[in-house]
């Protein structure tokens, strides 16, 4: 069949047509059935939650939400529980990642060394982050509670050994201890990757040069690894700022409120004290503030950075 | 270093992991005693290993109820997870368009959002999807599959968007050139190509599901489909005077995430490296 030209171009222009079309059939198949599930899932509950937040409603189906317009974020400065709860939680942050950092970066450069006892090591110290915050929170309650106390009455040295649960300022730091129990290992693998892709010429050029221990650590590997310094500090800040089943299962918040974080004080609020729109309120302020942490310091330290 | 120099800085090495990890051991032992013993002292070995509070601890806990729960829940929501994130982060990859760019950025900037941002008005949407379609969402294993797969899929989708990015484009078009579908092309030349990243998601997502305690506890009621973290809270809160039997129910959940680690090291450890530096 000889075909005119014309015909040609039709016909070219329909089999185009067609392969879109096929193409778009592909994408949809391909994408649609998660992108239909996320969307019911994180999309429209955020949106959802935002509408929620300017409504003063307690819950029950059959009672009134009444638009209260901007006063739950008015009411949250004034509102000595959770101007507590943050107070505690950016003091339990700081502390938590200085701590993991600390231990995380001890034990990568213990691991790292020649040692025989490396790969046992790294297999014990990342342990605990696999053990759920949950299970975490119920064995330090145990060590820290009771079994603390009985170690004082026992051997006398009631210094250390009390029911640290029962003592805010105590208590808080429990928090701290086992948050950085769990989160050291995880932290470690982080920095063992970092400490690895270091060059063995530039630490071999820096011996040769006459560089001691910590004169090579601080001033050539420290340098090295800022990447890892990033990476470390963003992921321990947004999971020390989110902490909630430690809190849970360890302190419930107790003694006194004195250890009820951030995430437990939005809980508490929509579903002990049933103010959901309120709640919702603040979980849209933590929201901001979360992300707004994790953009600063990803921006700071991407400037640090040294370039190879 | 010399050899005894060596020597020595290994066993403090194997030391202080030794320490590290005393809380586990504090576990294990309680768990063998009896009340009165556990009271004289805490350090010691038990003088007797036997195995009656743990049978104890398993029937009030209904250990394996929560046990096969959560060996559902994990290992369906990972492997619905794995299919349809591969397959949308190889096309929105390889499509490049606007609508694409628009998916991809809105599933990583979601990963930003806390949890208790979405959890009430989560409960409330589920809630009215139950009363008025009639899809039982609340206080089911299924509707908790669902709603990992709608958390889990903006982590999974940047993973494979990032490793499709690595792999080269010229297989997949020698295999459209020879007759093979979208589908072909995908199943048969892309996804076993994509295998790290699949171990990268497992281990991530076995390591949250598995410990995950708010979205169950909001969203499962019925002790009968109770996961292993809510069987555990729920035994811990009644038993918190027995410490003896709390422990023993403690090392019980324990135990099946010891042996997962010891079998599976090498992947965990990986994947949680290439999870945590993307």
């Amino acid at each position: 069949m000889v075909l005119d030209f014309e015909q040609y171009r039709q016909m070219k222009g329909a089999y185009i047509k067609m392969k879109k079309a096929k193409n778009a059939g592909w994408y949809t198949l391909f994408t649609l059935p998660l992108l239909f599930i996320f969307t019911t899932v994180v999309i429209i509950p955020f949106f959802i939650g935002i509408g929620y937040s300017f409504f003063s409603w307690d819950g029950l189906p059959l009672n009134p939400k009444i638009f209260v317009g901007l006063d739950n974020y008015v009411k949250l400065f004034a509102d000595m529980k959770f101007i507590n709860s943050t107070v505690h939680t950016v003091t339990f942050t700081l502390l938590a990642i200085v701590l993991i950092n600390i231990f995380g970066l001890s034990f990568a450069l213990i691991v790292t060394t020649k040692l025989k006892v490396r790969n046992i090591a790294r297999t014990m110290l990342f342990m605990p982050y696999l053990i759920g915050g949950l299970i975490l929170g119920y064995i330090w309650k145990f060590i820290l509670g009771d079994a603390f106390a009985m170690i004082g009455e026992q051997t006398g040295l009631t210094g250390i050994f009390f029911n640290w649960l029962l003592n805010p300022h105590s208590a808080l730091i429990a928090l701290v201890v086992v948050t950085t129990w769990q989160m050291a290992g995880y932290i470690m693998i982080i920095y063992i990757t970092g400490i690895q892709a270091i060059p063995e010429e530039v630490v071999e050029a820096a011996s040769v040069d006459g560089a001691g221990f910590w004169q090579t650590l601080f001033r050539v590997k420290f340098p090295l690894i800022m990447p890892s310094f990033t990476i470390c500090l963003f992921m321990t800040l947004s999971s020390c700022f989110k902490i909630f089943d430690v809190n849970l299962s360890l302190t419930k918040g107790g003694p006194y409120n004195s250890t009820e974080m951030f995430a437990m004080n939005i809980y508490n609020e929509i579903f002990s004290r049933n103010n959901y729109g309120y709640g919702q309120a603040k979980a849209i302020v933590f929201l901001v503030i979360v992300a707004a942490i994790t953009m600063v310091q990803v921006t700071i330290t991407k400037k640090k950075e040294v370039e190879m | 270093m010399n050899k005894v120099k060596k020597f020595f800085l290994s066993m403090v090495a194997l030391l202080l992991c030794v320490c590290y990890l005393f809380p586990i051991y504090i576990v294990l032992v309680n768990s063998f005693k009896d009340r009165s013993e556990l009271y004289e002292n805490i350090l010691s070995l038990p003088s007797s290993f036997s195995l009656q509070y743990f049978a104890e601890a398993m029937k009030k806990m209904f250990f394996l109820k929560a046990f096969s729960n959560s060996l559902i829940v994990t290992l369906i929501s990972i492997f619905f997870i794995i299919i349809l994130s591969s397959m949308t982060g190889w096309m929105i990859m390889r499509v490049n368009n606007k609508l694409s760019k628009i998916i991809f950025m809105t599933l990583v900037a979601t990963m930003l959002i806390p949890f208790q941002t979405l959890m009430m008005p989560l409960m409330q949407e589920m809630g009215w999807i139950r009363d008025n379609l009639h899809v039982p969402m609340i206080d089911t294993l299924g509707g908790l599959i669902y709603m990992n797969i709608g958390f889990g899929a903006s982590m999974a989708v940047f993973l494979y968007h990032g490793f499709v990015k690595s792999i080269p484009v010229s297989l997949e078009e020698a295999a459209t050139i020879d007759g093979c579908t979208k589908m072909g092309v995908f199943w048969k030349i892309v996804f076993p190509m994509l295998k790290p990243t699949t171990v990268t998601v497992i281990i991530l997502d076995v390591i949250w599901m598995w410990n995950d305690y708010l979205l169950p506890s909001l969203m499962l009621s019925s002790a009968s489909n109770r996961t292993i973290p809510l069987s555990t809270a729920s035994f811990f809160g009644q038993f918190t005077i027995q410490w003896n039997l709390a422990m023993a129910g403690l090392t019980l959940t324990i135990i099946p995430v010891i042996i997962f680690y010891l079998m599976a090291q090498k992947y965990i450890i990986k994947g949680v490296a290439a999870g945590a530096v993307k």
